[in-house]
């Protein structure tokens, strides 16, 4: 099976898309001749043309709203926000607007677009080009939200994504663009939203984890093995749909759950996992459920040394399984 | 009810006109002879009855949700009156069930005119089941009616002019031939969402007009204090694309505006945005009380820049409309009006049970 990067399984997701349904248009800045800033659109504008692989204005909002109108009229755009940490300006088109269309129309009017943005740390990215926003939008009902971590996924979730007949947010761990390899099978394949996926199996600790923190994760279970702590790990993959059921089944057998999150801790996306599981799962537990989560500062740090201290990393992660398995 | 809005095809071209100069000032072109009032628009007499008949019905649909809100039968109104004459003016342009049009809270003219019915507007005042707007989800006055191509409403204001550019690139993409026409108040003019609107859709020629209804207040804040320029139309020119300035009070003088903008956006020359100049004769909504902030002069003044009564004059003056028409098409709207009333009281209030339906498409993955 041909091993590509996370990035590689993206474009080759978009560009079979393209062809396979010709209501598909991508837009968002530099997403043309350039083929964005990462390329992941690279080589999309030469086979599709103007009128599907379009160039915007830097217009975060618009890219959103005219991409709401589009899909109402019979499109599936495809809109790329060049960094997650821009989609602020749009955040009102995205939940005001795309999260209530169906709901608020009594079903009559859906829309079926997807959001592709890159997001997280490590990169040297600082304050505005490392944020992790999936929390603001797993909060609405109405919208849906992925998160892959291998080239496998990306490719599989992103067809599930694109087709889907609601508004889906995309988000693309940038640090993994290039780092993370994988196989990909040549060919039409998809992976369903809303399934988590066990990416190792273990019996003492679960480790809940998606996005780049689900190869830390799976990092520092091999280590923990090492001293005798058998641990598993479950990669949500679809952050809304949630899976509960693996998420609820894996916990309910190893009796402790960490969960491990890129973004600030205070109010995170994990903290609803913790509840989830306290309220689902407390007859099985066998010690608190724990976040390892960023700091609660607002951005990550520029410099080499601050960020490293901001960054969760299989140490760290390492560090709250002993605990955890000791307690 | 009311006549069907003249098509593309049955209306004779426009004859020329600079759309980026004001049109319907008082005297400009109308009312020459009896004969030809409306006759270089494609108008005939017909279609001016049925103006009128819809510029009348929406006063007295409109009338009818403010009694039913004073005697405490419906908790909410928001009003559309002194901006009939200008909705129903503009809207007449468009082909309906194929363009589309993205209403703001004050449109119940453009939605009648577009399809919607007096029973849907109502409906939606009552928040019934059966209400097309949104199945009693949304306050009164959210309206949307996709089988009329008419996009859902929501309260932050200016976002649906993007989904009217959107609209307007899908139509564009896919050859349809469609028009996406989009309402605002001027107070809505000042919205982020309205630059970025407009400039893409200049960029891109779009399909696309915008219709700002300046009725010179935001709620209280008065035109004075929302805008440094008199006209939100001069702002088109920073868009390179024609801005016109319509008196809402002449109905013929909206339409031609509209015609013109919307044989422009179809024949592939761009967007246009269409300011017309409108009165607000009630307060911003059932919760406001405008005296507080208008004085009873200026309340009196507004009310000679109503379109219904000098819209009816005109008619009468070249002898479309008489008496006893005038009296036939107040009876036919009250009786209209009397029956949507009726059904909208009758219908059943949403069952709880489905109220979480409709979150996601039927037949979703995983749960929530």
């Amino acid at each position: 099976m041909p091993v590509k990067t996370f990035i590689e399984a993206i474009r080759e997701g978009l560009a079979e898309e393209m062809r396979r349904d010709p209501t598909t248009i991508v837009l968002g800045e530099d997403v043309g001749l350039k083929g964005g800033v990462f390329l992941a659109t690279d080589g999309l504008h030469g086979e599709f043309g103007d009128d599907r692989v379009i160039d915007t204005p830097l217009t975060e909002s618009m890219i959103v709203g005219a991409s709401i109108g589009a899909a109402v009229n019979g499109l599936r755009p495809i809109a790329e926000i060049q960094f997650a940490d821009f989609i602020f300006p749009a955040f009102n088109q995205i939940l005001s607007e795309a999260a209530r269309m169906r709901y608020r129309s009594n079903n009559a009017l859906g829309v079926p677009m997807t959001i592709r943005a890159p997001y997280g740390g490590g990169v040297h990215g600082a304050l505005y080009h490392s944020q992790s926003v999936e929390a603001f939008f797993t909060h609405i009902p109405g919208l849906k939200v992925v998160i892959p971590s291998t080239p496998y996924d990306a490719k599989g979730l992103l067809r599930s994504s694109i087709r889907n007949d609601d508004p889906v947010l995309f988000f693309e761990h940038k640090k993994m663009y290039r780092s993370v390899r994988g196989e990909v099978p040549d060919g039409e394949y998809t992976v369903p939203l809303g399934r988590a996926q066990v990416t190792r199996v273990g019996s003492r600790v679960t480790v809940v984890a998606y996005g780049l923190m689900a190869h830390y994760a799976l990092e520092a279970a091999d280590r923990a093995a090492e001293d005798g702590i058998s641990v598993e790990v479950v990669d949500v993959r679809t952050l809304r749909p949630l899976d509960r059921e693996t998420l609820l089944s894996s916990v309910r057998k190893t009796g402790k759950c960490l969960v491990v999150y890129e973004d600030n801790k205070f109010g995170g996306y994990g903290a609803e996992i913790a509840a989830i599981v306290a309220e689902e799962a407390f007859e099985f537990l066998d010690g608190p459920v724990t976040r390892v989560a960023g700091p609660d500062v607002p951005g990550v740090p520029y410099n080499h040394v601050l960020e490293d201290w901001f960054m969760v990393n299989p140490d760290k992660i390492l560090a709250a399984i002993r605990t955890l398995a000791a307690y | 009810m009311a006549a069907t809005p003249r098509t593309r095809e049955e209306q004779p071209p426009v004859d020329g006109g600079d759309p980026s100069v004001n049109v319907g000032k008082p005297g400009a072109e109308h009312g020459k002879s009896a004969a030809r009032l409306g006759a270089d628009l494609g108008l005939d007499d017909d279609a001016l009855v049925g103006m009128y008949r819809m510029v009348a019905l929406a006063r007295a649909i409109d009338e009818r949700m403010w009694i039913l809100n004073r005697s405490g039968r419906i908790p909410f109104v928001i009003s559309g009156q002194g901006h009939e004459g200008a909705q129903v003016g503009i809207t007449w342009a468009l082909r309906r069930a194929h363009d589309w049009i993205a209403p703001f809270y004050r449109s119940i003219a453009t939605c009648l005119t577009f399809g919607m019915t007096a029973r849907d507007m109502m409906t939606a005042q009552y928040a019934t089941a059966n209400d097309p707007s949104s199945g009693g989800r949304q306050m009164p006055g959210h309206y949307g009616h996709p089988s009329h191509n008419i996009v859902s409403v929501s309260s932050p204001v200016a976002t649906q002019i993007l989904h009217a550019v959107g609209i307007a690139l899908a139509a564009r993409i896919r050859g349809t031939d469609q028009v996406a026409m989009t309402f605002m108040g001027e107070g809505s003019s000042n919205q982020g969402d309205v630059h970025e609107g407009l400039n893409f859709a200049a960029i891109h020629h779009l399909p696309f007009v915008l219709v700002v209804e300046n009725n010179g207040y935001a709620i209280s804040v008065p035109a004075t204090k929302e805008l440094a320029l008199p006209d939100v139309a001069a702002r088109a020119s920073g868009y390179g694309i024609p801005g016109v300035v319509v008196d809402g009070a002449d109905v013929l003088a909206c339409y031609r505006a509209s015609k013109i903008a919307v044989e422009r956006a179809r024949r592939g020359e761009g967007p246009t945005l269409i300011e017309a100049k409108v009165t607000r004769l009630t307060g911003h909504s059932s919760d406001d009380q405008q005296t507080k902030y208008r004085a009873a002069e200026e309340l009196t003044a507004e009310r000679a820049r109503d379109a219904l009564p000098h819209f009816r004059e005109q008619l009468r003056a070249v002898g479309i409309l008489d008496d006893a028409t005038v009296a036939r098409i107040d009876a036919e709207n009250r009786v209209i009006v009397d029956d949507a009333t009726t059904y909208a009281e009758a219908q059943p209030d949403p069952d709880p049970a489905t109220a979480l339906d409709h979150v996601y498409a039927e037949g979703v993955e995983g749960t929530f």
